[in-house]
């Protein structure tokens, strides 16, 4: 069952709607309505903070393209509203499994233990991801003003505010505003307007993608996995991914080396017999296919005066490892607290800089990964090639080897330790980590430690007070809500009589064995970038 | 083979690779050898060496 496509609905903006009803200055115009600037939207608008989100389309992605949403997605989508549905829709997989040519080398298992709300990883259509952005974000009328068909032609970045020159179909229009986000993908115009630089490396071998509508699994295997092969027989010398989508749509990406036409390889007559190879006789249906190289690069700064680059604009990779739209959420996670912070006059500007320094580790890490496994992946001399299949061959017996072959290290939350917004703690949880969940009597932890600085106590731990939200967990005290711990799993995680402080994008910023009002109040201060002392009253 | 303490995998590979870079193929064989030779000084017992020499000879 294909996607059925649907055009927004799109309307004459305020400033071409006649005197007295366009804004003078907005808070945020976020450019692009992708999953990233879609988030970034409703994210902030659950801080209270309105945006106008402009976009040139008036689709949703043609395409499935971004498929894995990891666990930390699900989780920050959680509070963002639309996890649950993403859930619900999405296929659920946690097992990867390795072949070299036609036989299984071995299999891991990304969320080996029970009590999370989130699974590792679920695949789902960008097309869907997005649709759902678009219908939540439509819950928040006064606070999200959605343009389809309203493309940025130019920007003027003045210092405390920046001019937006926009073309929507009944004219041309300028506005104003604090800040702008560009989200505006791997291409992004924003990032090319202003000439900055956007190195790294370009990988010269071509993928050929294809999705597969196929009554029939093509997986030997009950339950859906990602399947790996290098050099199988029906794609001699190169490699291959297989991956189950919802309305029984397969993800098929082979590798087809540098020498590969694009335009010859995305034809049916091409990939049929491909597909043959693999399927056997299964009856099919193609969906979408492309044919794309990547390359894995990053802007030296993610903020640049008042224009603040988010997701692909900011960094690309390659999709062994499903770091490009994950790390694109992660980005938003991190930085639409700041801004709301920011904006609302509780933090400095200066905090924007610690979004900066947070993301350019994640986005490293990204790169770092995702480049490793693409060299891995496509050998570029007769001795990387030799050690490769060598690699895959002692991987057979010995578990070692098994570590050194790599089809994708799938993203995993970044860890934020030792960065300046984190206090270094006591707990086993260390600072900076993105909140580890546990089911608790009323819910789970995930949706306790999102969305505002909260203070958390597990076990026999008594919370100060503090200029923050509290909350016990398998203790009792009368002056802050507690929950009981039923499974005894949060008090194993976090350790028993230790108190948390929790970022508002779940990462934990201190952690304390016995917590003054003094002690929490310094971490806060630190997490939201202020001086450790309050200033006097002038 | 046993496993010993964890090795980062992916920093080595990543490593090995990059002192392959550029070299002719005579020049990598003789890396490797270098390296084999190396690594049994590291190892340092002949008892170790000749099951891991049995373990790589094996098909």
């Amino acid at each position: 069952m294909r996607y059925d496509y649907h055009q927004f609905e799109t309307r004459t903006p305020p400033e071409l709607g006649g005197p007295g009803q366009a804004q003078d200055c907005y808070d945020v115009a976020i450019i692009g309505a992708g999953p990233v600037g879609l988030a970034a939207a409703i994210d902030l608008a659950s801080h209270g903070i309105a945006s106008v989100v402009l976009d040139d389309n008036n689709v949703v992605s043609v395409g499935s393209r971004a498929i894995c949403w990891s666990k930390r997605t699900l989780e920050i989508f959680d509070r963002l509203g639309v996890g649950q549905r993403m859930l619900d829709k999405g296929v659920t997989w946690k097992v990867g499994r390795l072949f070299h040519g036609d036989d299984a080398v071995y299999s891991f298992d990304l969320l080996p233990e029970d009590g999370h709300k989130y699974p590792a990883f679920i695949n789902l259509q960008q097309y869907y991801v997005e649709q759902y952005l678009v219908e939540r974000a439509q819950q928040f009328p006064d606070l999200i003003d959605l343009r389809f068909r309203n493309k940025v032609a130019d920007h003027t970045d003045h210092g405390e505010h920046v001019t937006l020159k926009v073309q929507a179909d009944d004219g041309a229009y300028q506005l104003d505003t604090k800040y702008v986000l560009a989200c505006d993908g791997a291409g992004s115009p924003t990032r090319r307007r202003m000439g900055l630089s956007f190195e790294g490396q370009t990988f010269e071998e071509h993928f050929l993608i294809i999705d597969v509508e196929m009554p029939e699994s093509p997986f030997e295997t009950e339950t859906p996995e990602r399947w790996f092969w290098f050099e199988p027989s029906f794609h001699p010398g190169q490699s291959a991914l297989l991956h189950k989508q919802p309305d029984d749509i397969y993800r098929i990406d082979l590798q087809l080396g540098p020498g590969a036409d694009p335009k010859v390889e995305a034809t049916e007559e091409k990939v049929v017999p491909r597909l043959k190879a693999i399927v056997g006789d299964k009856p099919f249906t193609i969906d979408w296919m492309s044919v794309y190289k990547f390359r894995c690069a990053k802007l030296d700064r993610f903020v640049h005066g008042r224009v603040i680059f988010v997701g692909d604009s900011a960094h690309v990779v390659s999709p062994f490892g499903a770091r490009g739209g994950n790390g694109g959420i992660q980005d938003v996670d991190n930085l639409c607290w700041k801004l709301a912070s920011v904006l609302s006059g509780k933090a400095s500007s200066t905090l924007l800089e610690s979004y900066d320094a947070e993301r350019l580790h994640g986005a490293n890490e990204n790169i770092l990964n995702s480049s490793r496994a693409t060299n891995f992946m496509t050998p570029k001399s007769p001795i990387e090639a030799l050690f490769r299949n060598e690699v895959l061959r002692l991987a057979r017996q010995d578990a070692f080897a098994r570590r050194l072959i790599n089809s994708g290290r799938l993203s995993v939350p970044c860890v934020l330790e030792g960065m300046a917004l984190q206090t270094p703690g006591a707990g086993p949880v260390t600072s900076g980590t993105a909140a580890v969940d546990a089911p608790l009597a009323d819910g789970w932890l995930l949706e306790k430690v999102q969305g505002q600085f909260t203070l958390i106590g597990f076990g026999d731990v008594a919370l100060p007070v503090v200029d923050c939200a509290r909350l016990g967990i398998a203790q009792q005290h009368s002056d802050y809500t507690c929950i009981e711990d039923p499974t005894g799993l949060a008090l194993q995680r976090y350790g028993e009589g230790i108190a948390y402080l929790f970022r508002p994008d779940g990462h934990v910023a201190a952690s304390f064995s016995h917590p003054s009002t003094e002690m929490v109040t310094r971490a806060l201060r630190r997490a939201q970038g202020l001086s450790p002392e309050k200033e006097a009253a002038a | 083979m046993t496993e010993k303490q964890p090795l980062d995998g992916d920093a080595f590979y990543n490593a090995l690779m990059e002192a392959h870079s550029g070299l002719s193929e005579a020049e990598s064989h003789a890396l490797n050898a270098r390296l084999v030779l190396l690594l049994a000084n590291e190892v340092g017992n002949l008892d170790v060496l000749t099951q891991i020499l049995s373990c790589a000879g094996q098909d």
